[in-house]
């Protein structure tokens, strides 16, 4: 269907479809940011180096620069315009998940919290 | 060898599926007898079963919705006589069966009509309002249709072999885990959704890249009529939603095959993260279907009134916040299973915010009336009496969205009736306004209008009938799924809603006979031009039925509700616009990719269920195998020739000339 094109959107680009100017270098850093990152969640899991509980939030802030790596050298999400549709379903579905796992988390909470003990419901039923 | 499937499985003792399938049994051998000796089964083969063509793919959507709505319906009215006899007595269903029929019927009608139907309307009209020659990717779409109808047979399969779920539509466990289930009926309904939620996933992957990315030159997003802006809010839900859907029954799957405790009583389980889940999908699917209803309103309110649609930039805002709110409001479901007055209000609030974008829609479609020329086709009285029975129930939604009231209300008939309420009144009646406007544009010719309209009138007063007195019930305290009752006072209410569905029976009838009758008279009501209702968007600008490359030039858009201006233009000039210069056309190959993909699915969940497990590496090989065979294909489309294009277009060139002149007379 080549004569299909539409003239409007032909300047989006799919994910991965750069084509080979983007080179192999981009991936290259990409790839070693990756695996700084995974080494340092693993070093950091087990160090002394820093506070205690802080290491909890320091595993969540290293997963979402390794999302980030991903989406920018692997999934070359850019803010470009020619990936405002790649920017928009990437944002639609961030904002879905937060709803999602927020709404959960809140509702859960709520419903364990307010859950009859099991001793006073087995007292209740005799 | 056999896993768990043994002679016993089949219920000889039970004369109702037994009759009931062999009939069916009978009448599908019937058929495929009268194929093979009728020498059509290459046609069957070569046009519709392996066709990547989207009209016939959603023309085969449609088709298994209706086939379905049938099997649904029997359920319905089984369920509204049991209840009418069953006061003080048993009645003729034993609660083990009617289970069943409750929890196939809701399967049946949410998963396997009302789904089909919107998708199928999608997939028919969307490309055709765009301007375009195809989906975005043909062969996926054959493989997104043959895998629902793969999940359709599965649950049809049920009846004779085995059992189907009693867990409801929706398998609350712990009821639907393995302790307090552990017939194969779960499994029925967990794979039979597993594999048809893939089949809607890749539908709407199609249909959101198809409306985003592929257009007529010239069609901007504020040009798309306002069904194709519905069809893709209603399909990037999709594909936000069925993962979850896929994910919770993929979890509840594991409990119940591999030992898991996800949703169980004990071991740390919690059954209410699985209500939490499902509703999370439940919610926005609710959305799926009706969004795409409100865009055939929208576009048959239009046409019919011969008025471009009122408030558009409105109603594109109105569609796109409701996609983003349907996030936000599914609690409401589960009001009753005990989060805090917080949790409570706020979704409640949060519903009661969605009524207004709806609400905004209402108006809009009364103002695209007002002060127009309005034909009362029997699409557009569709549109009426759902315009009517749908704020009822968009009423008594809003009242159940305030947590105490929903405390009453909860789980009672009332509920019940609300949302058939909305399902009929909005989903259905939306469909059945589709089916008969763009039934011409699919196969040539109009269906009759008498036999519509009166459908129309036994559907609306069946439906009142059958669903106000659920309402009353509801309040008087009956909770729903009830196999057999002692109060005196349900019983009249209950006989009344019996005689509803019997209404809504001679409607279904109706409209067989409407299809059986426009088909022989097909020449009386032939639509020449393709364009039978004075139509404003581009589906009407090509031939009844439209060639296999709908469009043989495409059109230049440059404004919205294209083709009417083109029609007021060639109106004012009536000499006929210059030949354009056609070009060959190149259109994806048939593929039978989807259909053999659906026969290792049907096949892997048919082993599955009965824990086969050498049968289920069988088909899950054999399905990699067709996906490799297709992935490694040589050519995937083929050329039209410039000639044939040229002389399709010509005749309907010719036949629109004809009839413009007739038009120029009439003035």
């Amino acid at each position: 269907m080549s004569d299909e094109t539409p003239e409007f959107g032909t300047s989006d680009v799919a994910p991965g479809d750069e084509g080979s100017e983007a080179g192999i270098a981009t991936y290259l850093v990409g790839l070693g940011l990756a695996l700084l990152l995974t080494g340092v969640s693993f070093f950091i899991a087990k160090t002394h180096l820093v506070w205690g509980p802080s290491i909890p939030v320091a595993l969540i802030v290293l997963a979402i620069a390794q999302m980030g790596v991903h989406l920018v050298f692997f999934l070359h999400i850019t803010t470009g315009p020619d990936n405002a549709n790649n920017v928009m379903a990437l944002a639609f579905g961030v904002l879905i998940v937060l709803l999602l796992l927020t709404g959960s988390l809140w509702i859960m909470f709520h419903l364990n919290h307010n859950m009859m003990p099991m001793d006073q419901l087995m007292r209740m039923q005799r | 060898m056999l896993g768990k499937l043994s002679w016993a499985a089949v219920p000889f003792d039970q004369p109702i599926p037994m009759a009931a399938s062999a009939v069916v049994g009978c009448l599908i051998l019937g058929v495929l007898i009268w194929v093979v000796v009728k020498g059509r089964l290459p046609y069957l083969w070569n046009e519709w079963i392996t066709s990547v063509d989207h009209k016939r793919i959603g023309v085969m959507y449609c088709l298994l919705a209706m086939v379905m709505l049938l099997r649904g319906f029997t359920d319905a009215i089984m369920m509204r006589s049991q209840q009418a006899l069953a006061f003080q007595a048993p009645g003729y269903l034993p609660p083990e069966h009617y289970d069943q029929i409750f929890s196939a019927h809701g399967t049946l009608m949410i998963f396997f009509v009302a789904m089909p139907f919107v998708i199928g309307l999608m997939n028919f009209a969307v490309p055709l309002q765009l301007g375009i020659r195809d989906v975005a990717f043909p062969t996926l779409n054959s493989v997104g249709f043959w895998l629902t109808a793969s999940g359709a047979l599965l649950v049809n399969i049920s009846l004779v072999i085995g059992e189907f779920s009693r867990a409801t539509w929706l398998p609350y466990p712990p009821l639907s885990e393995l302790a307090y289930s552990p017939g194969v009926g779960v499994d029925y309904y967990c794979w039979a959704i597993q594999i048809s939620g893939i089949g809607t996933l890749i539908s709407g992957v199609n249909l959101v890249t198809t409306v985003l990315k592929m257009h007529a030159p010239g069609m901007t997003y504020m040009r798309m009529p306002m069904f194709c802006w519905t069809t893709l809010a209603a399909n990037l839900l999709i594909v936000a939603a069925f993962p979850i859907l896929t994910a919770t029954l993929a979890m509840l799957l594991l409990d119940r095959y591999l030992g898991f405790h996800f949703f169980t009583n004990e071991a740390g389980g919690n059954m209410m993260m699985f209500v939490n889940l499902i509703w999370a999908w439940g919610h926005p699917e609710v959305y799926i279907l009706i969004l795409p209803a409100f865009g055939i309103y929208s576009e048959v309110i239009s046409t019919f009134s011969g008025k471009p649609l009122f408030g558009y930039r409105s109603m594109v805002i109105a569609t796109m916040a409701i996609c983003i709110l349907a996030f936000m409001v599914w609690l409401h479901h589960f009001f009753t299973m005990g989060a805090g007055a917080d949790v409570n209000g706020f979704f409640g609030i949060m519903t009661t915010i969605i009524a207004v974008p709806t609400g905004v829609k209402i108006f809009n479609w009364l103002f695209t009336m007002f002060a127009g020329r309005v034909v009362f086709s029997t699409a557009l009285l569709w549109s009426l009496g759902f315009m009517i029975t749908f704020v009822v129930g968009g009423m008594t939604g809003v009242l159940l969205a305030v947590p105490p009231a929903d405390f009453v209300l909860h789980n009672s008939l009332f509920l019940v009736a609300h949302f058939h309420n909305v399902l009929i009144g909005g989903v259905l009646f939306g469909c059945f306004a589709g089916y008969n406007y763009w039934f011409p544009k699919a196969f040539g010719f109009r269906l009759h209008e008498g036999l519509g309209k009166a459908a129309f009138w036994c559907w609306t007063i069946g439906f009142y009938v059958a669903f106000m007195p659920l309402y009353v019930l509801g309040l008087e305290g009956m909770t729903r799924r009830m196999q057999h009752y002692d109060v005196p006072a349900w019983r009249p209410w209950l006989l009344i809603a019996a005689l509803g569905a019997v209404i809504i029976l001679v409607g279904i009838i109706l409209q067989i006979v409407q299809l059986v009758a426009s088909i022989r008279h097909r020449e009386d009501l032939r639509d020449d031009t393709g364009d039978p209702w004075n139509g404003r968007s581009l589906e009407w600008a090509t031939a009844s039925p439209p060639p296999v490359f709908n469009f043989a030039v495409l059109p230049s858009v440059s404004g919205s509700d294209t083709y009417w201006d083109l029609k007021q233009r060639a109106i004012q000039q009536p000499a006929p616009s210059p030949e354009p210069d056609y070009n060959s056309v190149e259109m994806p190959r048939n593929s039978p990719t989807g259909f053999i993909c659906a026969f290792f699915a049907t096949m892997m969940g048919f082993a599955l269920i009965w824990h086969i497990w050498w049968m289920a590496g069988v088909a899950i090989a054999g399905a990699f195998a067709t996906f490799v065979v297709f992935a490694w294909r040589d050519r995937d489309d083929y050329i039209i020739p410039v000639e044939t294009v040229a002389r399709i277009d010509r005749e309907n060139r010719a036949s629109r000339t004809r009839a413009l002149g007739r038009l120029g007379t009439a003035q």
